[in-house]
């Protein structure tokens, strides 16, 4: 019987590939994929929240639904940045924009 | 006649607004800054002589005083005054007098000086600067005063600045000077922190109910450093004989008969203090006896007349200082006044001759000038008698007076050395006199009499080396006792015995250098050949600026190698070494701040892993307990 704990297990597994993709990633896009897993496995733990502890109220899904959209306008956002950059330093590893480091 | 009381401020203010005029506008029109410069001295004079005469016909107890308020905070007091008594009223009659004179005589002497207008300043502002100190009521006034006149000491010393020599003499009697002058500060420091005032009137008083000796020991011995150095004392004498650099006149004024009279005015004006301790009078006496025997056995071998007399000041000034320390401050006092005119009569007498030789100094090279320079030769013999104390000139009662005193007080030893330097004086002033004014040499051949502004100042002070002595004897019954004096003080009558070994004792000095001078029976240079290491010692005035070169290269270069490489290694080595501390652990820690975002977010999750194992391990042990 799958219950609450294997909802939670699963969320935590992905935010800690997440994590580790964010940690260890040098490819941009990579990265932004990173942070997708990490936003979905808080939108899992959300709806799970909802159901077990709020008892079906839908407040949880209507919460997954924002961080879906704020995402998706994220993931537009940071596209189109990577692309620019692209353009200019001809590649889209993180270690070569560091034009605003010391 | 005591309305002059109010006027006795212009006695110092007069020659200060001289040299303001004298030093500023002045300047470019050389004989106006004289007739103000001299005009101003004259006035000062004539206000000190009226204000000697309302003194001393009154009581000899007279004193007046008037005081400003110049600083006053908490703790701290300073006061500028005027003191008008027997003592600052009869050094006020001698600064005067023989600064006027001298003035007089510097418009012969430096008459063709480019820095003639330069030099009247500079003679005003050290009458108006000595005039302050001998008026002042306290001990704060007097050390300002004190190092104005030194400071004018050294211009005049350095006025012709252009030589080597005057320069490095001017430097060196500024900085031996400075030694002395700080040991008189702290005296004086510690003057203030220990009674809470300075003033002359209130110390007496206070002194009296202090009982730490050791206190006053200390005191007394930081305050007698003032007048070691600015009365030449052995072992701050060494700046006076290079003092000679000079112009002739000021070595008159300035290094015979005032500013290093100033010494000795402070050690009778503060005698209340030296008094109180035993054994400050004995340093003070000791240090004065020796520095007269030293001094006196120098000049016997100088062959440079204004060192000659430069040595003999020191030697007056130690028979001074000497008189100060066995107690007869009214002897010492006397002396002060009578050398001050025969010792100015001798340095203007030398400078008249040192003029007619176009600036020669050397006595070896004078010789013969009796014929060409009479008014010079009579007046000068006048002064070497009055200094070698034939009776009855000046110089003869003054000395009779500390040599009673030494014999009256039993201090035998020194009795003896000031009759044995008195010997000497006779004999070295003879010497310079054979040599120079008569002899055989030929270097006053083409000498000449001095001008009037140059022989009328040597014929007034011939009359004061002359009469100045009497002032003291049974003629005025004793009037100088009477009135410079100090309470509990007794005056010793002359001894006549003392009096005649004095008087054979200097006969015998000048006999001496008469024979082998003179009649050269007795050949200066056998003696020279047969004492050769004696002679080198005091030719070389027993070596002391070279010890003090030495000292100064090896100690003080030493040891400012060794504050050098203290300073450079350790107090230097722990700041670098805190710098470089702090460089070394930035360089480390800024391997933190990498720049890299997911560099900080490992922390970031580390951190919060800690954390939560943290809390988890107090939840388990809480569960537990």
């Amino acid at each position: 019987m799958i219950g609450f704990q294997h909802y939670l297990l699963l969320a935590a597994l992905l935010f800690g590939i997440g994590l580790l993709g964010i940690v260890f990633k040098r490819n941009a896009v990579a990265l932004l994929m990173s942070v997708e897993l990490i936003l979905n496995a808080v939108n899992i733990n959300l709806v799970a929240i909802n159901k077990y502890v709020l008892g079906g109220s839908g407040l949880g899904q209507l919460f997954a639904l924002f961080v879906i959209v704020v995402a998706a306008a994220e993931v537009a956002v940071g596209l189109a940045l990577i692309i620019n950059i692209y353009r200019l330093k001809k590649s889209s590893d993180v270690d070569d924009f560091n034009i605003l480091k010391w | 006649m005591a309305d002059i009381l109010n006027y006795i401020w212009l006695i110092p203010v007069l020659p200060f607004l001289a040299f303001a005029a004298a030093g500023t506008v002045f300047i470019g029109k050389p004989a106006t800054a004289a007739a103000v410069s001299i005009f101003a001295i004259a006035i000062s004079f004539i206000i000190s002589i009226i204000t000697a005469v309302l003194v001393f016909t009154s009581a000899p107890g007279f004193i007046y005083e008037s005081s400003l308020r110049w600083l006053d905070m908490p703790g701290l007091r300073v006061e500028m005054g005027l003191l008008i008594d027997p003592l600052s009223a009869l050094m006020l009659l001698v600064v005067t007098t023989v600064a006027l004179l001298v003035q007089i005589y510097s418009l012969g002497y430096m008459r063709d000086d480019p820095g003639f207008a330069r030099y009247f300043a500079y003679q005003s502002v050290f009458a108006g600067s000595m005039l302050g100190l001998v008026l002042a009521n306290n001990f704060g006034q007097i050390y300002v005063f004190w190092e104005l006149v030194g400071l004018c000491s050294y211009l005049l010393i350095g006025f012709w600045y252009h030589k080597d020599s005057a320069k490095n003499a001017a430097i060196k009697a500024f900085i031996t000077n400075r030694i002395g002058d700080f040991g008189f500060l702290l005296g004086i420091l510690l003057l203030l922190i220990t009674f809470g005032t300075l003033s002359f009137s209130q110390l007496p008083n206070q002194i009296g109910q202090y009982s730490n000796a050791a206190m006053l020991l200390v005191i007394g011995l930081l305050l007698f450093l003032g007048p070691m150095g600015k009365s030449a004392q052995f072992p701050l004498h060494v700046w006076l004989p290079d003092a000679m650099e000079g112009p002739t006149p000021v070595s008159a004024l300035i290094h015979a008969a005032t500013m290093v009279a100033a010494g000795v005015y402070l050690i009778a004006r503060a005698f209340f203090i030296f008094s109180e301790s035993a054994q400050v009078m004995s340093v003070i006496a000791y240090v004065g006896g020796f520095t007269a025997l030293f001094a006196a056995t120098i000049a016997i071998t100088q062959n440079d007349i204004k060192r000659i007399l430069a040595f003999s000041t020191l030697s007056q000034l130690g028979y001074m200082v000497m008189a100060m320390g066995i107690g007869a401050m009214t002897a010492g006092m006397f002396h002060l006044t009578t050398h001050a005119f025969f010792k100015a009569l001798l340095f203007l007498g030398a400078g008249s001759v040192i003029h007619a030789l176009h600036d020669e100094q050397d006595i070896w090279k004078m010789g013969n000038l009796s014929g060409k320079m009479p008014v010079t030769t009579v007046t000068f013999i006048i002064g070497a008698l009055a200094l070698a104390g034939i009776p009855p000139l000046a110089g003869f009662w003054s000395k009779d007076e500390i040599l009673s005193g030494a014999f009256a007080g039993s201090h035998t030893i020194l009795y003896l050395l000031g009759v044995f330097v008195a010997f000497l004086t006779a004999f070295y002033m003879f010497r310079l006199i054979f040599v120079a004014f008569f002899g055989s040499n030929h270097g006053g051949l083409h000498a000449h009499e001095s001008p009037a502004p140059m022989t009328i100042p040597l014929i007034i002070l011939s009359v004061f080396a002359i009469g100045a002595g009497l002032v003291n004897t049974g003629l005025t019954d004793f009037a100088f006792s009477r009135y410079i004096t100090v309470s509990g003080l007794e005056h010793h009558e002359p001894v006549s015995a003392v009096m005649i070994i004095s008087s054979l004792v200097a006969a015998a000095g000048i006999f001496l250098a008469w024979l082998i001078y003179q009649k050269q029976i007795i050949s200066a240079e056998a003696i020279k050949t047969k004492f050769i290491p004696i002679y080198n010692l005091l030719q070389n005035k027993y070596y002391i600026d070279e010890i003090y070169a030495w000292a100064g290269k090896n100690l003080v270069l030493g040891s400012s190698r060794l504050f050098e490489w203290l300073d450079l290694k350790v107090v230097n080595g722990i700041v670098d070494g805190l710098a470089g501390f702090a460089r070394w652990s930035g360089s480390k820690l800024r391997l933190l701040q990498n720049g890299q975002i997911q560099t900080y977010t490992v922390y970031i999750y580390v951190g919060l892993i800690v954390l939560l194992l943290a809390a988890i391990c107090m939840s388990v042990n809480a569960w537990l307990i």
